[in-house]
């Protein structure tokens, strides 16, 4: 078993998740086996091959240039703008759970 | 009206000439879906008001004389994870359930520009993430084949709409076979453009550099046409390419005579159902039949190509779905006192079970002590994936694959093992990891009448040559 309960708990606890008994007894049994198959990759031996972030990188980047030139396929205008209007405050608060007429509410997040 | 023949260009015609309009054509499928969609479970969200509004706009400019845009009067559905403005977009999930989107998907914004008229939305896996669309958070969508089977996942919906005949085409995404396994299974058209000739502004993310917007048509023609209508830069996604986008339907008659067509040996292997495996063989024969050259070659990776999408992709979901706070928009639990009380139980209670897997791997995944040995290890193993291919595509023009190991599952065979799961999507995955083209094209069908797909994979940007290869199966079989 590579993970354990308390692994469980801690990684829950990071995606901000609280689960149930009965969802952590089921991460478990889950989390191991799909990490068990996900082992073959140990097999391979990848300590010379570069890691692949981006799709786009095979196609905009230019490897002859430096630092952010490498990546000009990506860059605009800077309109101050924005390249569509900010949304208006009404219609931007509409989908909020709580909120008044300017702000986003949340409850307190400072004790005293 | 006879809705199972409706191509783009017949319907487009028909209203055109005014045979017909595109008020009678919506309200037709909107029949047929009232009839259908019961046992069917396609739709999520009737868009009706908007449907109609553009019907009338396009009625009145085919009444003016005027030549109608490529998709004018064509009805459509559009996957549940592209947002679309005033119009409910759920991803499939209760976290998201009452969420109106501010703004179109560019996707949705062309095809209406180009006059489709967006009948609903489409359900799907919560959040795009699943192979059979029984992890909707709303309800299953069935095959219309087979109402005991599952219409493959994630885009089941868009599938069985078009299978179902309730729609001429629609959008889905997909992110590691989402497009194309259900088109297999439902029987129809379904392609996945190389990543970032679609634009993914307004599509809800689920891993961010898998993620793809594409078709699902009836025929090979009208998935180009989609393709035609949505492809090319969009300055709101900057992933999106800055490359011409070619005109792929008049790219689909050109001969395929001479094509070289290689076949990977890994794609035939253990786990490969036979009647699929004979329908697929049965294919390439055909295609050899029409002068394409067939080549053996070898995708050496494969086999690591589950184990490293399950990685990224979950990696990549729990970053982007951080998001669903309860703060901004979404579901947000009752009763709670503080704010991290408030994030945690919001989740809890709007994800589903499949979410909060993929969720709990990837932020495993990703965390201390094993970023090198998980999510690093894969993105290193997705450039030999990736390697896989360019060096294959040096000596071939395009690959030819099963879709899916089997045809369309019972629903229900495999809810309980999330490992069986993911390994429906062992033929598909590797594209969306490599960003290179697919297309799935219906090639048979199993003793017990279920669809089998034909995959057709090609060069990054070279969708023109995959879609002839899928026509020129179509017009043949």
């Amino acid at each position: 078993m590579k993970v354990t309960d308390k692994d469980v708990a801690y990684v829950a606890e990071l995606a901000h998740l609280e689960l149930t008994e009965e969802e952590r007894a089921g991460m478990l049994r889950d989390l191991n086996s799909i990490l068990d198959y996900v082992d073959r990759l140990s097999e391979l031996d990848t300590s010379n091959v570069p890691p692949m972030e981006q799709v786009s990188d095979r196609y905009g980047v230019d490897e002859a240039k430096q630092g952010s030139e490498r990546f000009a396929y990506a860059v605009r205008e800077d309109v101050p703008e924005g390249l569509r209007k900010s949304l208006p405050h009404a219609e931007a608060l509409e989908n909020a759970p709580d909120a008044d007429e300017d702000f986003f509410r949340v409850p307190k997040v400072i004790e005293r | 009206m006879e809705l199972k023949s409706l191509t783009i260009d017949s319907a487009r015609t028909a209203v055109q000439e005014r045979q017909t309009t595109a008020l009678a054509l919506a309200e037709a499928h909107y029949a047929r879906i009232q009839k259908e969609d019961g046992q069917i479970g396609a739709f999520l969200t009737l868009s009706k008001e908007r449907a109609l509004e553009q019907a009338d706009r396009i009625d009145r400019m085919a009444a003016e004389g005027k030549t109608l845009p490529p998709l004018g009067g064509v009805p459509i559905g559009i996957k549940d994870v592209m947002s679309t403005r005033g119009l409910r977009t759920t991803a499939g999930s209760k976290i998201l359930e009452n969420y109106i989107p501010a703004y179109d998907c560019t996707a949705v914004a062309r095809m209406e520009a180009a006059g489709a008229v967006v009948l609903g939305k489409m359900n799907c896996d919560e959040f795009a993430m699943g192979s059979s669309n029984e992890n909707s958070a709303y309800h299953p969508v069935r095959n219309p084949r087979d109402l005991n089977r599952v219409p493959g996942g994630s885009s089941g919906g868009s599938a069985a709409l078009v299978a179902a005949d309730m729609a001429v085409v629609a959008l889905g995404s997909d992110t590691g076979g989402s497009i194309r396994q259900p088109a297999a299974f439902c029987g129809v058209v379904g392609l996945m453009p190389t990543y970032g000739r679609v634009s993914r502004y307004g599509l809800i993310a689920f891993a961010s550099s898998l993620d793809h917007i594409g078709p699902l048509a009836k025929t090979v023609k009208d998935a180009a046409i989609v393709l035609r209508t949505i492809a090319g830069r969009d300055p709101m996604d900057s992933t999106s390419a800055d490359l011409p986008v070619p005109d792929y339907v008049a790219e689909l008659d050109k001969p395929v005579r001479g094509m070289k067509l290689g076949v990977a040996k890994e794609y035939f292997g253990e786990g490969l159902d036979d009647e699929v495996r004979q329908a697929v063989e049965a294919a390439i024969d055909k295609l050899k039949g029409l002068g394409c050259e067939i080549v053996p070659i070898s995708l050496p990776h494969t086999p690591y190509a589950i184990p490293t999408y399950y990685l990224i992709a979950t990696a990549e979901a729990s970053a982007n779905l951080a998001r669903f706070d309860g703060v901004r928009y979404g579901h947000r639990a009752r009763g709670v006192k503080t704010l991290a009380e408030m994030y945690r139980r919001s989740r809890d209670e709007g994800f589903g079970a499949e979410v909060k897997r993929r969720i709990m791997l990837g932020t495993y995944a990703l965390s201390a002590g094993y970023y090198d040995a998980y999510y690093l290890k894969a993105q290193k193993v997705r450039t030999l994936l990736t390697r896989d291919f360019d060096e294959a595509f040096r000596k071939v023009d395009a690959i030819v694959t099963p879709t899916s190991p089997t045809a369309a599952f019972r629903l229900g065979e495999k809810s309980n093992d999330p490992l069986a799961m993911y390994l429906a999507d062992i033929y598909t995955v590797t594209a969306d990891l490599a960003g290179i083209p697919g297309i799935s094209v219906p090639c048979g069908e199993t003793r017990e009448k279920l669809p089998i797909g034909l995959q057709i994979l090609g060069k990054h940007f070279d969708e023109a040559t995959i879609l002839r290869v899928a026509q020129a199966y179509e017009q043949a079989a």
